[in-house]
């Protein structure tokens, strides 16, 4: 087998008494997407600072492309490429559609301290920025400020802002939140696309584009992994029908 | 409106008449206008580095005086031991802002929102302590300069007019040299992490070093404003540093309209101007100027530019 | 340094720590619960004092004057809350430091026009005149004895009323989440505005405290200010503790401080350039414990987790 991309192995967080994640180990795979689902409050945004380096865990190791990364900070991660999205749109209302995706290249390049030339004018950022923007179909909104886009503008925006980094691998937290079912449709797509040079970890509640998208599913319900297969295991495991599914399909 | 703002007319047209100040004053034969309006580019010129950090980097530096004072002891102390000459007193200042901003800043920027506010408040402080201490510089009386500064023996500094071109010309090149530094990759990143930081670390940048090196470029600018500010005076006091002085150019940059850079320039002049009318009625001014700084603040967030724009930044 | 001496300065620094106690405290509640910056502070305790001063010239009385002075210091502390400060609340700190920045300027120059700019007093209460034997050989005022026990008083006050009472509770998960405690249906304009009233009592009994033996001054406010913003960021933003706990050490620290560098320069350089560096450094002491404490904790001493 081939070394994961991505490997957590028995992450444990705990705020007081409370203990948001215990003993969480996953891998994801070259090519491969990972979802993880589960009820609200199990845990899942925690899981994601924890990999990406906003929370520090209170035990547990993350290994990157076979390296231990646990004791980086966010930024050195990320260079690493490790990239993400996040679950509220984070991205620059007063930057231009395509300033937030070249701000994603130049990061990407890591040469921040240039004083002089005009970044705007940078044909080398702004052309692998047009590129991510086509990627995700927002090629049309180039020059729209990003405040201004509408709300699944900005979910596929906070996707081209991600893929600028070029991302060895993508934590995707709750990327159709809020989106359209036609911004939705548009993101299976793309994210099926690019499963194949960019591996990823979905966190996601769209049951739909969860089983469209994944490989390989684990279900997190307090804090810990009560399953873990594909698609179809994941399906028709009584324990995670009574747990998680169970009470979506009687909605 | 906004295409006016977007493109360079207003910065254009401000500096064409500030450039025109020496022409008046040659025609009217009005010194009081040549020497209040080498108080104002002084004053502007600290106002515009601390927009800099503030307008673009929501940074909220509440000591940014302590370069003034920086600046204007340097030379001041510099005098005193009898050197007067430019070439070595300006690079003298730099260094020196440029070091305590550097030291300041590398703790301050560890903190953040009201913790930073107070924590170079606190630095302000420190400075201005420090100011009135130097009994050998005169403490709390101050300093007084018997003369200007040389450059290369000329009295560059010391002919009103040349004295005036000299604050004009260092006010223009700062100005431009910021123009280009908040277009550049570095100003974007500055931009971005004032916007959101999450967003910027998760792409790997960590704005600190960078927020640093934009505090020490702008402290080492109100730092020559200082220098400035000490020839222009003759004088130095530990009042240069006070804290209040650095609240008036948190409110000339807020005046003018946050971010804009050449705004930081028209709420200095508004600023100076504003004291110098009120003061003319009664010694009292900031009776009036304090309610009208809080009427600014509660209906006109957007200074000056902002209304212009005819919405708050 | 005598041990008289080293006692008779210990006192001294506790009179400026309970003075700064009683600043930082309302400074720090206002701050913990509202999310608010409130230069405006400082010349509400040089309100106090000055209304001291005018109560007495009034009355006659030291107590008349206390009461006068902290009703009306009271009033226009709501005052202030009502025109001015309930309109920055949602604001960020930019804009409430400059729109009480205003208030500063405004306060100090009418206080100047009132009262004009020579310094004022009230003369000590003759319940509390004379001094006490405390040793051999020190005597210390009575008045500076029961200022330093009625701002302990006012600590322990605060204490219980923080830790025993419904108000104090809901202030303290106020400083913690404020979005919960709005939830829960408290009406947390109502809660501001106590808070807010008993903050600038607390400062303006500090001010009126501090009328016999400071000098009534416009400006007074503005220096105890920023001490009181460097005692609360030690102590950590929002937490009372941190703030009785920062300000009893910066009044110790910038007292003890003043008497003895000058002393251990001595040790260390020839007299003249000790005596220009020792007063110096005792000045800047507090600021590199600040900084030092803020280095190595960005949250200061106790900090308050806020969710």
């Amino acid at each position: 087998m081939t070394t994961p991309v991505l490997e957590l192995k028995e992450l444990n967080k705990s705020y007081g008494a409370l203990h948001v994640t215990r003993n969480v180990s996953i891998t994801v795979g070259p090519g491969e997407i990972h979802a993880i689902i589960g009820p609200n409050g199990a845990g899942k945004t925690t899981l994601i600072g924890q990999i990406c380096g906003a929370l520090p865990s209170d035990s547990g190791r993350v290994f990157f492309a076979g390296e231990d990364v646990t004791a980086l900070p966010v930024a050195k991660r990320a260079m690493r490429g490790l990239g993400r999205s996040f679950q509220i749109t984070a991205i620059l209302p007063e930057f231009s559609a395509l300033e937030n995706v070249a701000l994603g290249v130049q990061a990407k390049a890591g040469h921040s301290f240039r004083f002089f030339r005009s970044a705007a004018r940078d044909e080398g950022l702004n052309e692998k920025a047009r590129q991510c923007l086509d990627t995700v179909g927002l090629l049309g909104r180039v020059d729209i400020r990003a405040g201004d886009l509408s709300h699944g503008e900005k979910r596929v925006l906070e996707l081209a802002i991600a893929l600028a980094g070029q991302p060895k691998v993508l934590l995707l937290d709750e990327p159709m939140a809020g989106a359209g079912p036609d911004e939705s449709a548009r993101l299976v797509d793309v994210l099926g696309a690019l499963k194949v040079s960019i591996p990823m970890l979905l966190v996601e509640h769209d049951m739909d584009a969860v089983f469209k998208l994944a490989d390989r599913i684990s279900v997190l319900v307090y804090g810990e992994i009560i399953a873990s297969g594909s698609v179809e295991e994941i399906r028709n495991n009584p324990a995670v029908k009574e747990a998680y599914l169970g009470s979506e399909e009687g909605v | 409106m906004t295409e006016l703002l977007k493109n360079r007319t207003v910065p254009v047209l401000l500096f064409v008449l500030l450039a025109l100040v020496p022409v008046y004053a040659s025609l009217f034969d009005d010194r009081f206008v040549l020497l209040f309006a080498t108080r104002i580019l002084i004053l502007a010129l600290a106002a515009l580095s601390l927009d800099f950090i503030l307008g673009l980097g929501a940074m909220v530096s509440f000591g940014h005086a302590a370069y003034l004072g920086l600046g204007a002891y340097a030379i001041g102390i510099l005098a005193a031991h009898d050197v007067w000459e430019a070439w070595i007193s300006f690079p003298v200042v730099i260094l020196v802002s440029a070091l305590f901003a550097a030291v300041t800043g590398a703790i301050s920027l560890k903190t953040r929102g009201v913790y930073f506010i107070m924590i170079t408040l606190a630095f302000g402080q420190m400075a201005y302590y420090t100011a009135t201490s130097l009994s050998a510089y005169g403490g709390d009386d101050g300093l007084t300069m018997w003369g200007r500064t040389e450059f290369f023996g000329t009295d560059l500094f010391a002919n009103d007019t040349s004295f005036y071109l000299v604050v004009f010309g260092i006010l223009l090149g700062s100005y431009l040299f910021l123009k280009q530094v908040a277009a550049s990759r570095f100003g974007r990143v500055l931009k971005g992490a004032r916007q959101n930081e999450a967003r910027l670390n998760a792409l790997g940048i960590d704005p600190f070093k960078y927020r640093l090196a934009a505090f020490v470029i702008a402290g080492v600018m109100a730092g020559l404003a200082g220098a400035l500010l000490a020839n222009h005076a003759e004088f130095v006091s530990p009042a240069y540093m006070s804290w209040h002085r650095s609240g008036e150019l948190i409110v000339m940059v807020v005046l003018g309209g946050l971010g804009y850079l050449h705004g930081a320039i028209l709420g200095a002049i508004a600023f100076l101007a504003l004291e110098e009318i009120l003061s003319g009625y009664t010694e009292h001014w900031r009776l009036i100027f304090g309610p009208l700084l809080i009427l600014v603040v509660l209906y006109a967030r957007g200074g000056i530019l902002g209304a212009f724009k005819g919405r708050g930044k | 340094m005598s041990a008289t001496l080293l006692a008779v300065q210990t006192l001294n620094g506790l009179q400026l720590g309970v003075l700064l106690f009683l600043i930082a405290a309302g400074l720090t509640l206002v701050f913990g619960v509202m999310d608010f910056i409130n230069l405006a502070h400082g010349v509400q305790y040089m309100l106090g004092a000055y209304l001291a001063v005018a109560g007495y010239q009034l009355t006659g009385s030291f107590w008349a004057a206390l009461l006068f002075a902290l009703v009306v210091s009271l009033l226009a502390g709501l005052a202030l809350e009502f025109l001015v400060f309930r309109h920055l609340y949602d604001r960020d700190h930019l804009d409430q430091v400059l729109a009480t920045f205003g208030v500063i300027l405004f306060l100090n120059e009418a206080v100047k026009v009132i009262w004009g700019a020579a310094p004022l007093s009230v003369p000590i209460p003759d319940l509390f005149d004379g001094s006490l034997q405390l040793m051999d050989n020190l005597r210390y005022p009575v008045y500076r004895l029961a200022l330093i026990g009625s701002g302990l008083g006012v600590a322990l006050l605060l204490y219980v009323l923080v830790t025993r009472t419904r108000i104090g509770m809901l202030v303290r998960a106020g400083a913690t989440n404020p979005d919960m405690v709005a939830a829960l249906g408290v009406n947390i304009r109502r809660l501001f505005m106590i808070v807010f009233g008993f903050g600038t009592m607390l400062a303006g009994f500090a001010g009126i405290m501090a009328a016999p033996i400071l000098s009534v001054e416009p400006g007074m406010g503005d220096n105890l200010l920023i001490l009181a913003f460097v005692v609360i960021v030690i102590g950590g933003i929002g937490s009372i503790r941190g703030a009785f706990i920062s300000a009893l050490l910066i009044g110790l620290v910038d007292t003890l401080g003043r008497s003895l560098t000058t002393d251990i320069a001595r040790l260390l350089l020839p007299p003249a350039a000790a005596n220009d560096v020792g007063p110096a450094i005792a000045s800047m002491l507090i600021y590199i414990l600040m900084a030092g404490v803020l280095f190595f904790r960005p949250s200061g001493l106790f900090p308050v987790a806020r969710s």
